[in-house]
């Protein structure tokens, strides 16, 4: 079944690199006028309208969308260019990130004119944050098991439950959550769940606030108490999300941020080890440019199959699974490799500060959207095992 | 792979006739190998990368890479990558390539030999694939008094001590001691000891994403028809992540291959990117064969570990071709001492532009 995985040498075409350099250009002056530190460790976290409001006028949110949305109908490659420099860069994009990889696509799909009139111009100028309502307290990676219940009511339905590990939803204008409907039938466990979108200032939403391990605060658990939502706040089909899911995953998975999270920590090795690394600092870098090189160039691929109207899922929970693995491993490889750094070196304090602070990310970058496990689940199911 | 290419397409249909990998197994003596090399010769795919008024087929690198992803594919124990790069260094040249099998020197990294002011050539080159049985020889040289040259050798003009890999092909030692060149021709400017090894490596790295694919398929389909516990062991989750990790590696490989040959076959001259990328393909290909040969052969069990089974013949070569042209370790160091010397913060800018 190999012959089904393809990643063929795809090149970002010119105007990327015409793009890529605008984006480097106003990263930079940004720096200049202090709007984000790109050295404070984890800052890729950082939660900034003022940035996301500027970057909306750029038009580098909703890049790809159409127009009469606010949009800019360019290209997804084009738009793969942004998300990577971004990343890089540790610009401060928690605002509208999540709102323009995967809730707006899923509302330009499934949402009702009225909805997409409304929501997807104010993602697009940087304005609404989005929080994705899936996991709760007895339903983790098996969604399906979700128990959050929407009953049906005049006019809309009627939300009880809680949702848990929900990023953002303390800053989040809309979440995009996923509720029973109806219970699973005996043929089909994952019928009966339905997607919603939420406005998070609906009264009986209560957002508390759960702390990550790093100190951070991003995690939330959402209860929801007789909440109601409109009907044509219903995403796609009542009972039949399960049929929805599937190929937005491609782009979930496949993006740049599936293994630059801690690609920070690289440069500054480099940094730290100087201009002439000893034999064993030159291999260690070497063999780590190698395998990001790798990624990169897989990433690419899946986004040209995207970009062509392909649905390459399982190429994309494989750059998923090797992304994150790669990203999870590389604050220990560059801890390895600075052990004989000289004591006196300048960026010392920054390569430790980010250093402590990857190694502190790296667990969850294996667990969030979607688990190791589960990948490879499904990388298995590609390959024609289950 | 399915690939629109009708140049690897030839090398597909010729290595499905005469060089199956099971039947090439059974084989109790070498008697396949004259007519698959005589077949591989007939469709000009030996000489693929000479150009036509030098007695080859003029195909493009891309298309030889093409080709070598399908020989890997086969396991193929027959010296047609040698016999291409020695083509294509002769070319670099302006040498005609001759018919019949080459080999390709230098393979590893260190001294190369010495072309004197008499146009002899003198000097040792370690590990030579397939140095014996080829007819011709294809050496750069380092030219006394500076620059470099391509020399064409007759077999006999060397002494080869001949030696095996772990794959069980031919890995030989060639002496030169002022053996005289049937020609020798200045290099043009960058191609030096290092652009060989470059090419070489990306050879490889195409050969071993090849065996890759074919030991995932071959681990797949085992997986889906052994019963163990009462049911296929493809039904166990252990098994399943097992092979989803061969998937990622063997992704990663014909990822990182494919992307080194479309940059090597476009480049209207080497640069950084090219090496980059070439050098980065030989790295992750050689770390995938390492962890996928490893995972195969764990889900085949005792049954993939016997002479019987046709396993062997991907990983043993996955192991050889690793340590050809440049290992892991070779290229890491390079490329580590590029990038440290280019700084931190050209870094991803470097990764970018590919």
């Amino acid at each position: 079944m190999s012959s089904a995985l393809q990643f063929d040498p795809m090149r970002l075409p010119p105007e990327c690199e015409a793009l890529r350099k605008e984006v480097r250009a106003f990263l930079a002056r940004e720096l200049e006028a202090g709007t984000y530190n790109a050295n404070e460790a984890g800052n890729d976290q950082a939660y900034s309208p003022e940035f996301s409001r500027k970057v909306g006028a750029k038009g580098w949110i909703g890049m790809t969308w159409p127009k009469k949305y606010g949009g800019h109908e360019r290209s997804f490659l084009e738009r793969y260019v942004v998300t990577e420099e971004f990343r890089v860069a540790n610009a401060p994009v928690r605002l509208h990130f999540v709102a323009d990889r995967q809730s707006g696509p899923v509302l330009l799909r499934y949402g009702s004119e009225r909805v997409k009139a409304d929501v997807l111009p104010r993602i697009c100028k940087g304005e609404v944050c989005f929080a994705i309502g899936m996991s709760e307290p007895g339903s983790g990676s098996d969604l399906f098991a979700a128990k959050t219940k929407a009953t049906k009511t005049d006019g809309g339905w009627l939300v009880n439950g809680t949702k848990v590990w929900t990023s953002n939803a303390h800053h989040a204008h809309y979440m995009i959550g996923l509720f029973r409907t109806s219970p699973p039938t005996k043929e089909n466990r994952r019928h009966g769940l339905t997607q919603f979108l939420v406005d998070m200032k609906t009264p009986g939403i209560t957002v508390n606030p759960i702390y990550q391990m790093t100190g951070q605060h991003d995690f939330n658990e959402v209860v929801f108490e007789d909440a109601f939502m409109p009907d044509d706040h219903v995403l796609g089909e009542v009972d039949g999300a399960w049929k929805q899911a599937t190929s937005e995953l491609a782009y979930e998975r496949s993006g740049p941020e599936r293994f630059l999270e801690t690609f920070y920590v690289l440069p500054e090795l480099v940094r730290m080890l100087g201009p002439e690394p000893d034999t064993r600092g030159a291999e260690g870098i070497g063999r780590l440019v190698a395998q990001v090189h790798a990624l990169r160039r897989m990433s690419v691929s899946v986004a040209g199959m995207l970009q062509a109207g392909k649905e390459p899922v399982v190429e994309a929970a494989i750059v998923k699974d090797v992304g994150t693995i790669w990203e999870q491993k590389l604050p220990a490889r560059a801890r390895d490799l600075a052990a004989f750094a000289e004591e006196e070196t300048a960026n010392r304090a920054t390569f430790e500060a980010q250093l402590r602070f990857a190694t502190l990310t790296a667990p969850k970058l294996t667990i969030q959207g979607g688990t190791t496990e589960i990948l490879r689940g499904i990388i298995a199911r590609g390959l024609g095992l289950r | 792979m399915p690939h629109d290419n009708i140049v690897a397409d030839a090398a597909t249909r010729i290595l499905q006739d005469y060089c199956d990998p099971q039947d090439v197994n059974r084989a109790r003596d070498a008697s396949w190998q004259e007519p698959a090399w005589r077949a591989l010769e007939e469709a000009g795919l030996t000489v693929a990368w000479v150009g036509e008024d030098h007695g080859g087929a003029g195909a493009g690198l891309a298309d030889g890479f093409a080709v070598l992803h399908e020989a890997g594919r086969f396991a193929l124990a027959l010296p047609l990558a040698e016999t291409m790069l020695a083509g294509w260094l002769l070319e670099r040249a302006g040498i005609s390539a001759p018919q019949g099998p080459m080999a390709c020197a230098p393979a590893r990294a260190g001294e190369l030999p010495v072309a004197g002011k008499d146009g002899r050539v003198s000097g040792r080159l370690r590990a030579v694939p397939f140095g014996k049985p080829a007819r011709h020889l294809a050496v750069l040289a380092r030219r006394e008094g500076g620059g470099h040259a391509v020399a064409l050798l007759d077999a006999s003009a060397a002494r080869v001590a001949a030696g095996t890999s772990i794959a069980g092909d031919p890995l030989d030692t060639v002496t030169l001691e002022n053996a005289r060149p049937l020609e020798l021709n200045t290099a043009p400017a960058g191609l030096d000891g290092d652009a060989v090894l470059l090419m070489g490596a990306v050879a490889r790295s195409m050969q071993m994403a090849g065996a890759l694919e074919r030991i995932l398929d071959l681990a797949t389909t085992y997986a889906g028809e052994r019963v163990a516990f009462e049911r296929p062991i493809a039904k166990f989750q252990a098994v399943q992540q097992n092979l989803a990790r061969l998937a990622g590696e063997t992704a990663a490989a014909v990822a990182a291959a494919g992307s080194a040959a479309d940059a090597v076959a476009t480049a209207h001259v080497p640069h950084e990117g090219t090496f980059l990328e070439a050098a980065a393909a030989k790295i992750r290909v050689g770390e995938a064969a390492g962890e996928g040969a490893a995972i195969a052969h764990q889900v085949l069990g005792a049954i993939g570990f016997t002479q019987e089974h046709v396993l062997h013949r991907f990983t043993r070569r996955l192991w050889a071709w690793r340590d050809d042209f440049g290992n892991e370790t070779f290229w890491a160091v390079k490329l580590g001492k590029l990038v440290a010397a280019r700084g931190a913060d050209e870094l991803w800018p470097m990764l970018a532009s590919r």
